[in-house]
């Protein structure tokens, strides 16, 4: 049987939907019938893919990992989304958003931001698209991530520090929502995630689908066969839907999720939310998420920004439910330990995030041996991570100046 | 006919508006909002919207948000609402609570629904909850007699109108702006249309919310609505206040003001 989630109205299962104010209501179902419309239009995808060939080096390559592979035990297919401009494939979802915000004639964009990447392509897109771009990020998050913050504000976007709630990615969505609700007449909201509303996920799915959609078609040239598994790291979810959307009615491919496990998922100190945490009602879906007793959300932790999240994108919970993908956490430790492999082996630095990718993988390989073939989504590069690696690994000696005489 | 039914038709033999004044539960502390409330109606609320604090108050400007905020740092459980709804209820003005909807799914729709009308609530407000994933709470609220306040927006499609007013009871809450919770200096210019759109389509009660802070915006809006909603102001007399007693006062005295415009006097 094919895959064909969600419904109508966004329900992956039991999962997603649509729990929002009714004023975001008909402009969801607005951009909804935009986006079903400019998906059917050869025009709009034609624009869509020389944007990200010329500009964003997409397609990404796929790489045979030989060094890495031998230390790991199993063959090991890097999906090079660390090349891709802006260093993610962050790049691929916020293009196709910033074009459609252009189609339907809305001059100003606003994005929510973690670590900064989703800011940071955001930021990017509206100044090769020419919008205006206002960009939410947590107070927290503007310390721990000065760097890019400055990025945003050289290309030319407005970045708003969020002093409510927890300070952190949540309580910037939460921002970026009331500004939607009073601005969406003239402003689209450049989500950045598989997560959301109805029809961000699946939306977004769409749009960063060409991860996976590429690695099926490079890896059957490379090796001959499909891989036994593909694995990626799961923040919202949108770089491991993207990967896992290709492979869905593959029956014979493994589909593995990495959470951040942060300091293990047994201290409560953690993101793992499919793992670790129960299903609950958050920025307007239905699907897992760190939740006290009450119904409050709970603060994730992880050494990584960019999975330092409470919530995870319905349709990752559905394939939980469904089987048909398996989510497991890697603690921090772990990740940096993977990191540490893939500098050293293969010279290439990864994002934190993806460096839990990559700590599954290991783990997997233990599991399928060395005939088996192992795909795995390089979600991003690590040159934002330098600093936060620097310091895990002991390596800087005096204080660091970050800008503006900030010292850390 | 449920308390709020009644109260509807009370205010419309008395030819004016009913005054719908919001607090929210555990601020600062359980007993203290109960206070609140009860200097409230005092001052002349007709109906009590009690607040759920919430993590994420995705519809809630500053002044809310920061209320709630400091009923979750103090400690408040939602089981702690069912006691401020009961005493809110003891007053005599009908309580409904306003919440937003995974502390709800949380709780069990069903049990939450249960010990509402258990507390003598008459229902719920639910801001991020629209008829379309409403099923379980529609099918509560009837086993338990509760009502549903839906909201509406100026950017509601007349389909949309027709079909949340369809399900709603007690009263419809239109949001005056697109926009969160907050006071503002003038009122809606959006409203009288929304409030003349959905008159097309229902004689359901409608009352009017977002922004209202003073007796002279009351009465504009008293003019074309059913209910004038209240709630950052109120909830900035407890947070701007020196000390409790100040707080209090200040409640009393803006839901004088603002009773006297929804007189429509
Ligand atoms: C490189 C990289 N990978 C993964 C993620 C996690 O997001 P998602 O789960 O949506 O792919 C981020 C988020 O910032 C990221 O920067």
């Amino acid at each position: 049987m094919t895959y064909a989630q969600p419904d109508a109205t966004g329900h992956f299962g039991r999962f997603g939907g649509r729990f929002m104010p009714e004023a975001l209501v008909a402009p969801l179902d607005e951009l909804a019938a935009a986006w079903t419309e400019a998906k059917a239009d050869p025009a709009f995808s034609a624009e869509l893919d020389r944007m990200l060939r010329e500009y964003a080096n997409i397609p990404s390559p796929l790489y045979e990992a030989h060094r890495f592979s031998k230390i790991a035990g199993a063959r090991i297919l890097l999906k090079r989304e660390d090349l891709n401009h802006t260093g993610a494939h962050k790049i691929r979802n916020v293009i196709g958003q910033a074009l459609l915000a252009k189609r339907i004639g809305k001059p100003r964009a606003i994005a929510e931001t973690g670590a900064g990447q989703h800011g940071v392509a955001a930021a990017t897109a509206c100044a090769y698209l020419d919008l205006e771009c206002t960009v939410y990020m947590g107070e927290v998050d503007t310390q721990r991530q000065a760097l890019n913050v400055a990025r945003m504000k050289m290309l030319g976007a407005e970045v708003i520090s969020v002093t409510s709630g927890s300070r952190t990615l949540k309580d910037a969505i939460n921002e970026a929502l009331r500004d939607w609700v009073a601005s969406v007449d003239t402003t689209s909201y450049l989500f950045g995630t598989a997560a959301g509303p109805h029809p961000f996920p699946s939306m977004v799915r769409d749009l960063t689908r060409g991860i996976g959609d590429e690695a099926r078609a490079q890896c059957l040239e490379l090796t001959g066969a499909l891989p036994d598994a593909a694995v990626a790291c799961v923040g919202g979810g949108s770089n491991a839907i993207g990967l896992f959307t290709a492979f869905i009615d593959d029956a014979d491919v493994k589909l593995l999720g990495v959470e951040a496990g942060g300091d293990g998922v047994e201290t409560g100190r953690h993101a793992a939310t499919i793992t670790g945490g129960e299903v609950g009602v958050l920025h307007g879906a239905r699907s897992f998420l760190l939740q006290d007793e009450d119904g409050q959300t709970i603060e994730s932790h992880s050494i990584s920004a960019g999975l330092d999240y409470p919530g995870v994108g319905p349709e990752h919970s559905y394939l939980a439910d469904i089987g048909r993908a398996s989510y497991v956490p890697a603690t921090d430790a772990a990740a940096m330990s993977a990191f540490d492999l893939l500098c050293k082996s293969e010279g290439i630095i990864p994002a934190i995030e993806s460096a839990h990718a990559l700590a599954g993988a290991l783990e997997l390989a233990k599991e399928l041996g060395p005939d088996s073939t192992i795909l795995v989504n390089l979600s991003g590069r690590g040159d934002k991570d330098v600093h936060t690696a620097a310091e895990y690994f002991g390596l800087l000696d005096g204080p660091v100046v970050l800008d503006e005489g900030v010292e850390e | 006919m449920s308390a709020v039914d009644e109260l509807f038709v009370r205010t419309r033999d008395e030819n004016r508006a009913a005054l719908v004044g919001y607090l929210p539960a555990g601020f600062p502390t359980k007993a203290q909002s109960i206070a609140g409330i009860e200097a409230m109606v005092d001052g002349g609320v007709d109906l009590v919207e009690v607040g759920l604090p919430y993590s994420d108050p995705v519809m809630d400007g500053p002044v809310i948000q920061a209320a709630a905020e400091q009923a979750l740092a103090a400690g408040f459980r939602v089981s702690d609402v069912f006691d401020v709804v009961a005493a809110s209820a003891a007053t005599g003005a009908p309580t409904v609570i306003m919440t937003y909807w995974n502390p709800v799914e949380r709780y069990g729709v069903e049990r939450f629904a249960a010990d509402l009308a258990a507390a003598g609530g008459s229902g719920l407000i639910t801001p991020d909850l629209t008829p379309d994933e409403a099923g379980p709470w529609i099918d509560a609220s009837e086993k338990y007699g509760l009502d549903r306040t839906f909201l509406v927006a100026p950017s509601s499609t007349d389909e949309r109108l027709a079909m949340t007013a369809e399900a709603s009871s007690g009263f419809i809450y239109a949001t005056a702006v697109m926009g969160v919770t907050g006071a503002r200096e003038q009122t809606s210019s959006l409203a009288p249309e929304l409030v003349s759109r959905l008159r097309q389509v229902t004689d359901k009660p409608v009352g009017v919310g977002l922004g209202v802070s003073n007796g002279a915006q009351a009465r504009e809006v008293a003019e074309f609505a059913d209910a004038v909603i209240v709630g950052s102001a109120l909830v900035r007399c407890l947070l701007d206040a020196p000390d409790e007693s100040a707080g209090l006062d200040a409640i009393r005295t803006l839901a004088r003001d603002l009773r006297a415009g929804v007189e429509r006097k």
